[in-house]
């Protein structure tokens, strides 16, 4: 249990229970869908960009613990950051996500969402954790098409 | 060369335990727990016998079948040609070239509707399948329809999870050409009425395929007695290797039907001119086939038989009623599929966790479900549910780790409660 424990952590249960920022965003001007066709995760992501800056986001979906943990965290780490600084943080989480198990990461740049760090220990979990990430970046792109990741 | 055959041929007194004995995967620790296997419906574990006739067959007689006068491609030709008298007799076909080999069930039911459909689907025909088919049984006639201008018509589904049989009836009509239903539902775990099915649709002069994938592993299956004209299943799931399956088709289609695909095999002589088209089964079978997974298959088929149905039946009845009531009585939990005959399947939701979770969390504790949509996403829409967990049993799975199952769900209530 102690690694299922290290997964589900209060935090993340604190998250899934109470999704920060879990709305349709009036007046956003980038927005994305992802879908997990494996588990029926959905995941929509709003961004209202003010220049370069996200001034405000929200998130809609259905899913599991992980991924609904990971897109609320996600909301509050990118609000007011640039999209330079978002790349640089998905690449982080991206790195601690598919990290071989040991391994380190860049853990000074991620604050909370370094509680997804279990994650990377259940494998096929993964891609829960990184649906509403892969939404976001293609949201930042402008891409309108539905992501799929499986 | 003549092997004496043991004198007993008595069936054993049914012993879960030394039935268990027979496979050997089963004998292991996964994360540190006993592994306790309830991912049968995707696919079966094998027993010693079949492995061995795998070993066997590539230690002492491996060569290509059917083009060879030496002694190997001998044998190896008369193995499998006995498997398909083997596949005969357990389906009770009326003839062994009504058993052709493909790869499995999607590879058969693609085979029908390529052949089958091209030949006699035109635009604006029918075809009938339900709203419970695995994506196998939905994908290749979509494709069909879109080639051929044909329609799809799709019989709904109960709350239990029951066909509307009286729907279906009303939907059978002068336009119909197929009917394709499955006989046991992998999701849901109801257990259609082909019989049924099949006499409504030939009362109307309409052929029937029946997706026994999730069938032959749990009951005995007469397809003379059910009267369908097209039967489909898997070895994987028959306790047999991956990669080979059997399409049974009543010879007046089969000889009617265009060959699927072209190649060795399946002619009797290649000119630039014309070619001639091998007789039965072999017009179906183009290419050097799964040899080994046919000797395989022949092997589990053995095994099933010594097992005996009768038995398999009596230990996943008892299986399903524990289960069913055990896991009814767990708080927030919601079995999907609650239809009156049923096989031992149990697709569940629970309202603190998200089946993906609950896989995860069982995984932990060494017991193996499988979470999703278990590729029937049409019967994940009807229930309105993105996906379910499903613990779905063999003859081999035992009351001890039905408790176990609901001991690992307590924790999920522990970590999501
Ligand atoms: C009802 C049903 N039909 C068809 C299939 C497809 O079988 P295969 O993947 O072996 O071709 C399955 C397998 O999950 C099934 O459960």
């Amino acid at each position: 249990m102690s690694e299922i424990r290290e997964l589900y952590q209060e935090v993340v249960m604190d998250h899934t229970r109470h999704p920060r920022n879990f709305h349709k965003l009036e007046g956003a001007n980038k927005t994305a869908d992802g879908y997990n066709p494996f588990c029926g995760d959905r995941v929509s992501i709003f961004l209202k960009l003010k220049g370069d800056r996200v001034e405000d986001v929200g998130f809609q979906g259905a899913g599991c613990a992980i991924s609904t943990s990971s897109a609320s965290m996600l909301t509050e780490a990118v609000k007011g950051k640039t999209t330079a600084e978002i790349q640089a943080l998905y690449d982080v989480v991206h790195q601690m996500l598919t990290r071989a198990p040991g391994t380190e990461f860049d853990d000074e740049k991620l604050g909370d969402l370094e509680i997804l760090s279990g994650v990377s220990e259940f494998p096929t979990r993964v891609k829960c954790a990184g649906l509403s990430w892969h939404t976001l970046m293609a949201a930042l792109k402008g891409d309108k098409e539905a992501i799929f990741t499986e | 060369m003549t092997i004496p055959k043991p004198a007993n041929n008595q069936k054993k007194k049914f012993d879960v335990h030394s039935v268990r004995g027979d496979f050997p995967i089963l004998r292991q620790l996964v994360h540190g727990k006993p592994l306790v296997y309830l991912d049968n419906a995707a696919t079966s574990q094998k027993p010693q016998a079949v492995i061995d006739a795998l070993v066997r067959y590539y230690s002492t007689d491996n060569a290509n079948i059917h083009r060879g006068v030496h002694e190997l491609s001998m044998r190896a030709t008369e193995q499998y040609e006995n498997a398909r008298g083997k596949v005969k007799t357990f389906l009770n076909a009326a003839d062994d070239r009504e058993i052709i080999f493909v790869r499995g069930t999607t590879e058969a039911i693609n085979l029908v509707a390529s052949s089958f459909g091209h030949k006699f689907i035109k635009a604006g025909d029918e075809i009938i399948v339900s709203n419970m088919e695995h994506h196998s049984n939905i994908v290749p006639w979509q494709i069909l329809c879109e080639q051929t201008g044909a329609k799809l018509r799709v019989v709904p589904i109960t709350d239990t999870g029951e066909l509307m049989m009286d729907e279906y009836g009303k939907m059978l009509g002068p336009r119909t050409k197929l009917v394709s239903i499955l006989h046991v539902s992998n999701s849901l775990g109801t257990i259609n009425p082909a019989e049924r099915i099949v006499k409504l649709a030939h009362d109307r002069g309409v052929p029937v395929l029946l997706d026994g994938a999730q069938s032959v592993p749990h009951m005995a299956v007469d397809v003379r007695k059910l009267g369908c004209d097209f039967y489909a299943f898997s070895g994987h799931k028959l306790f047999g290797p991956t990669s080979i399956g059997i399409l049974y088709g009543k010879r007046e289609w089969l000889e009617q039907m265009p060959p699927y695909q072209g190649g060795g095999d399946m002619i009797k002589s290649v000119t630039f001119e014309k070619t001639i088209y091998n007789d039965l089964p072999y017009k179906f079978e183009a290419g050097t086939p799964n040899i080994a997974g046919v000797i395989g298959l022949g092997a589990a088929i053995d095994y099933v038989n010594s097992v005996g149905y009768e038995n398999i039946a009596a230990q996943e009845h008892a299986l399903l009623e524990y289960g069913t009531k055990k896991l009814s009585g767990i708080d927030g939990l919601t079995i999907i599929g609650t239809a009156k005959n049923k096989s031992a399947v149990i697709s569940f939701t629970m309202k603190q966790a998200h089946p993906h979770d609950i896989g995860t969390i069982l995984d932990a504790e060494g017991v193996a479900v499988r979470t999703g949509h278990h590729c029937t996403q049409p019967v994940m829409e009807c229930f309105h549910i993105p996906a379910t967990a499903r613990a779905s049993f063999a003859f081999y799975n035992t009351k001890e780790e039905v408790d176990v199952l609901v001991k690992s769900i307590d924790k999920v209530l522990e970590v999501f409660g």
